[in-house]
């Protein structure tokens, strides 16, 4: 019996999104990424003697969001909690979180574990609460730095049940979430400045067991490829422990990703006691169904509809749809792409995963940014279905727009890749090859018809070859064949 | 002069009977004459009060000048103040200078009022008796062998000793009511959320509150006008709207019920001064008032509640002082665990590592559900005694305090029994309600005060009350000896 025969997985996670409002969650200083230490952190956030927290709106708005989202249930009301514990960058002594009476309760979304099964996940809850700061404990000898700019950024945390049972499908339920936030625009999801960032509760039981296992926590998670390696790692380590007769301890562990292993924080003995208890600085949130009413309003299509969408009415397969709808800004350059095209899905479909996606990752950088828009890519398009060029020559006139050199039309005309669909043109491009190549020709007429399609696609290269690419191949083709049969 | 009311002074200062630097530099000279005795200033502002006189003169000058334009009064430290130290009476805080001022404060610079100095108070406003202060006791200006009370001693003793007119001070569960009674001034209590609690240091976020510590209940309606209201920074704040707190000082208080709580006359109350706070209740039978006996059954339990919330609220609040980023931090830290526990052993002092304590002890797990959920069910308990109190008198009356000023280390190496002195007003704390004291009488040459419990934002009701009883006594002009 092999190990994942006799042991099963049980793998839970906490996501901290950070909310994209403007502002932090208790105080009016910005949220913007990447600012001099300590230069976006106001009185409020440094936890000076006397302030007061006041709670953003948005981000409250944005959770009610989210909870309808996932079909959870949004309690009419919801408590701030302090959870107490020192450290460094945490500038108050406590963290402002919520503990008994989250803002959202009891969700699920599904996902797919393979090609023809899908699993429920359930999420326990989602709570607001702010981030703390930064300790850097690198730069200054023998001392600590302290960066408060990202104190009080407003953060949704997201519990799951225990539903995963192995990597994969915790990938694939971060994934899903990581989406969605995107779609409903409450998360930038930008993993590596921590607006996205993920927690693993895992443990392993033998199958059929009742019970749970010892649980450990993975701390640290920031790529969805260092979470799969980690809970993967993570499992190993825990079977081989059970498997040598030793105990799995409850604790805290940290994932250090340049050398691909866990490695322990703290144990439940050091753990704190957060003496949780309401904030009395703040009010309980009262939700109203009018307020849900209008969040439901505002939530747009989302991926799984988009998906199913894609595949019913604008006939792409599973694999197109699945692809087009994980980031809702490829969705939204796509659809704007079928828009211009007056509907050519699977030409823009292949386009937008081929080309342009390569292009993109080889330069790092999303579709928004694309120097190449869908406007442009749709306009291109749109020349290959009138035949002002080929696919092949569309692949030119791509890269110059990609280069900055113009679009489509533009291209074409400075470069003069201008499809030939005049059959007297190509007749003489025939004529031409023909003459040029006597003997392949008198090979060609004795040969058996399976030989002849062979020798059919040379020609039609030397023909390309000596159009540049702009004689229409389909013109050729058929040309060619009755001039050859002559 | 100084023995002026804020109305007497605003009315002095519009008729250039005396102008705002003469006015100013009198209370400067009392302050710096009377301190080393008393004690009450942590910080005494000379320059910059002077400064803001002549400002305020030219102001009145030019007609730009409002109501308190020009009047002098003084801060409690623990309001945060614009440049100013504010120490909130602790070493934890001696190096401390906010970047921005309270809400309180700013209003009243707005209102034109100049800031003399900053008082001394209990430890992060946790005392009874102003011991606890890092910069020393205050002492008692009719008795100076006596405790002010606390923990806005410093506030009431500046008031009672004229080195000021009038002062903030916080209320917590008592600290303006207790130090008022000992001292005989006026001190309102307003409505939890009523005065905003921005740039308030805090001790219990819960039970804290801002209000007036004046001569006179006029003086404290002429404050709250402008320091009561919401506050965006609070969310704490009622957004209730305000009255004019002096609108209805005159009106008749013909055929309002008051009720006189039993257990607010048991045995803990000192016979003297129950005595004097009878006499009281009469003055205000002789006004037309009606007497009820009411109940509030569970005033018992007030204290031990009280001693649970506070502290929870307490341990937490006070985990920003760590040595950080800002306030006392130890020399040479071996590492960060030493980096807090020092700094923290260092800057506070014996009452509020008690009760940093006590409340952490209360909210660890296991305990909370016996301790602070506890507490917090008969906090309900009480407020809802004082609602059906409510049903059947419009006011409530009885003693602010078990008995006088009591002598200075009498009680602060027993905690439990100076606990037990704050019975009569925590109460108001728990249920959030406004309360008044006033001065009424003397017993020995040391003062007295009554208190008047109101309902939910009935401060206008209070002082009402307050203002009629105080035209028809004259224990609130007394001014002890050795400071006429």
């Amino acid at each position: 019996m092999n190990k994942s025969a006799k042991w099963e997985t049980i793998i839970g996670l906490e996501i901290h999104a950070q909310l994209l409002t403007k502002s932090k969650i208790f105080s009016g200083a910005s949220t913007n990424f990447g600012a001099e230490p300590n230069t976006q952190a106001c009185a409020i956030d440094l936890g000076l003697p006397g302030v007061l927290p006041v709670i953003n709106e948005q981000a409250i708005l944005m959770a009610i969001k989210f909870g309808l989202a996932i079909n959870a249930e949004i309690p009419q009301k919801s408590v701030f909690a302090r959870k107490n514990y020192f450290y460094p960058d945490l500038p108050k002594g406590y963290q402002i979180s919520q503990f008994e009476l989250p803002i959202v309760n009891s969700g699920c979304i599904e996902i797919k574990i393979n090609d023809n099964e899908n699993k429920i996940i359930r999420i326990t809850r989602a709570h607001l609460e702010e981030d703390a700061g930064k300790s850097n404990h690198d730069e200054f000898k023998g001392k600590t730095g302290i960066d408060l700019n990202r104190a009080g950024n407003p953060l949704l945390e997201i519990v799951s049940e225990p539903d995963m049972n192995n990597a994969k499908e915790a990938i694939s339920y971060l994934k899903k979430i990581h989406s969605l936030v995107r779609y409903l625009k409450i998360c930038d999801g930008n993993m590596q400045e921590g607006s996205f960032r993920c927690d693993a509760n895992i443990s392993i039981k033998e199958r059929n067991q009742k019970e749970l296992g010892t649980r450990t926590e993975i701390k640290n998670l920031n790529s969805f490829k260092f979470i799969e390696t980690a809970i993967n790692y993570e499992v190993e380590r825990q079977i081989n422990l059970v498997e040598s007769g030793e105990l799995v301890i409850q604790e805290t562990r940290l994932y250090d990703a340049d050398k691909n292993e866990t490695r322990s924080m703290r144990s439940k003995e050091e753990a704190n006691d957060y003496r949780y208890f309401p904030d009395p600085d703040l009010l309980p949130i009262l939700i109203s169904n009018e307020i849900k009413t209008k969040v439901e309003e505002s939530i747009p299509e989302l991926p799984d509809a988009k998906r199913n969408r894609y595949q019913n009415e604008l006939g792409l397969s599973e694999y197109d749809s699945n692809n087009l709808t994980t980031n809702p800004d490829i969705a939204n350059y796509f659809e704007e792409m079928v828009r211009i095209t007056g509907g050519d899905a699977k030409l823009c479909a292949n386009w937008i995963m081929g080309d342009l996606s390569a292009s993109l990752n080889k330069k790092n950088i999303g579709i928004k940014n694309s120097p190449v828009s869908a406007k442009m890519l749709g306009d291109m398009i749109n020349l290959i279905k009138d035949k002002i060029i080929s696919g092949k020559i569309a692949k030119i006139v791509f890269t110059a727009m990609w280069n900055g050199e113009g679009d489509a039309i533009s291209i074409i005309k400075n470069k003069d890749l201008k499809q030939v669909t005049d059959s007297n043109e190509i007749e003489k491009l025939i004529n031409d090859i023909i003459s040029e190549n006597v003997a392949q020709v008198e090979q060609y007429k004795n040969s058996s018809p399976e030989k002849k399609k062979k020798m059919i696609s040379f020609f039609v290269g030397q023909i390309m070859k000596k159009s540049k690419g702009k004689a229409n191949p389909k013109q050729v083709n058929e040309l060619l064949e009755e001039k050859l049969e002559d | 002069m100084y023995k002026s009311t804020l109305a007497e002074l605003s009315v002095a200062l519009e008729s250039k009977k005396i102008s705002s630097e003469e006015l100013t530099q009198i209370y400067i000279e009392r302050c710096k004459k009377y301190n080393d005795s008393l004690n009450c200033f942590i910080t005494i502002i000379e320059e910059k009060a002077l400064k803001k006189a002549k400002e305020a003169d030219k102001k009145r000058a030019s007609g730009t000048g409002g109501q308190f334009t020009g009047i002098p009064i003084a801060q409690k430290d623990i309001f945060c103040t614009d440049g100013i130290k504010t120490s909130c009476g602790s070493k934890m805080l001696d190096n401390f200078v906010a970047p921005y001022d309270a809400t309180l404060v700013k209003r009243m610079n707005k209102a034109g009022f100049i800031m003399l100095g900053k008082t001394n108070m209990d430890e992060f406003a946790m005392g009874s008796s102003n011991e606890t202060s890092f910069y020393g006791p205050v002492k008692n200006p009719w008795d100076t062998s006596r405790v002010p009370g606390g923990s806005s001693g410093g506030s009431a003793s500046a008031v009672a000793a004229r080195l000021c007119p009038a002062a903030s001070g916080t209320d917590t569960g008592g600290s303006i009511r207790q130090p008022s009674s000992f001292c005989g001034i006026t001190g309102l209590k307003p409505t939890y959320g009523r005065v905003s609690r921005y740039g308030m240091i805090a001790f219990a976020s819960s039970l804290d509150q801002g209000g007036p510590m004046t001569q006179t209940a006029e003086d404290a309606a002429l404050i709250m006008n402008v320091i009561a209201g919401f506050d965006h920074h609070d969310s704490t704040s009622a957004e209730e709207p305000i009255d004019d707190y002096t609108a209805k000082l005159n009106n008749s208080i013909k055929g309002l019920k008051i009720g006189l709580p039993k257990q607010y006359f048991d045995k803990n109350l000192d016979k003297n001064v129950a005595g004097l706070i009878e006499d009281g209740i009469k003055e205000l039978e002789k006004l037309g008032a009606k007497c009820v006996d009411i109940e509030l059954p569970h005033t018992e339990l007030s204290i031990p509640a009280y001693y649970v919330v506070a502290p929870a609220e307490c341990s937490s609040n006070l985990s920003r002082f760590d040595g950080v980023r800002f306030g006392h931090r130890c020399n040479e830290p071996e590492n960060l665990s030493d980096l807090y526990c020092r700094s923290r052993q260092e800057g506070f002092g014996k009452e509020v590592k008690r009760r940093i304590m006590t409340g952490t002890y209360v909210l660890s797990a296991g305990y909370y559900d016996a301790y602070y959920l506890k507490a917090q069910k008969i906090r309900q308990i009480i407020r809802n005694d004082f609602q059906n109190a409510f049903k059947k008198v419009d006011i409530i009356a009885g003693p602010t305090t078990t008995g006088t000023a009591f002598k200075l280390n009498e009680k602060i190496n027993d905690p439990v029994s100076m606990y037990l002195s704050d019975i009569y007003t925590v109460s108001a704390n728990l249920a959030g309600l406004p309360a008044i004291s006033i001065p009424s009488g003397f017993i020995e040459e040391l003062p007295a005060g009554m208190q008047l419990i109101g309902n939910y934002f009935q401060e206008s009701l209070l002082i009402n009350v307050a203002h009629q009883f105080q035209k028809i006594t004259d224990w609130h002009q007394k001014i002890p000896k050795s400071y006429e």
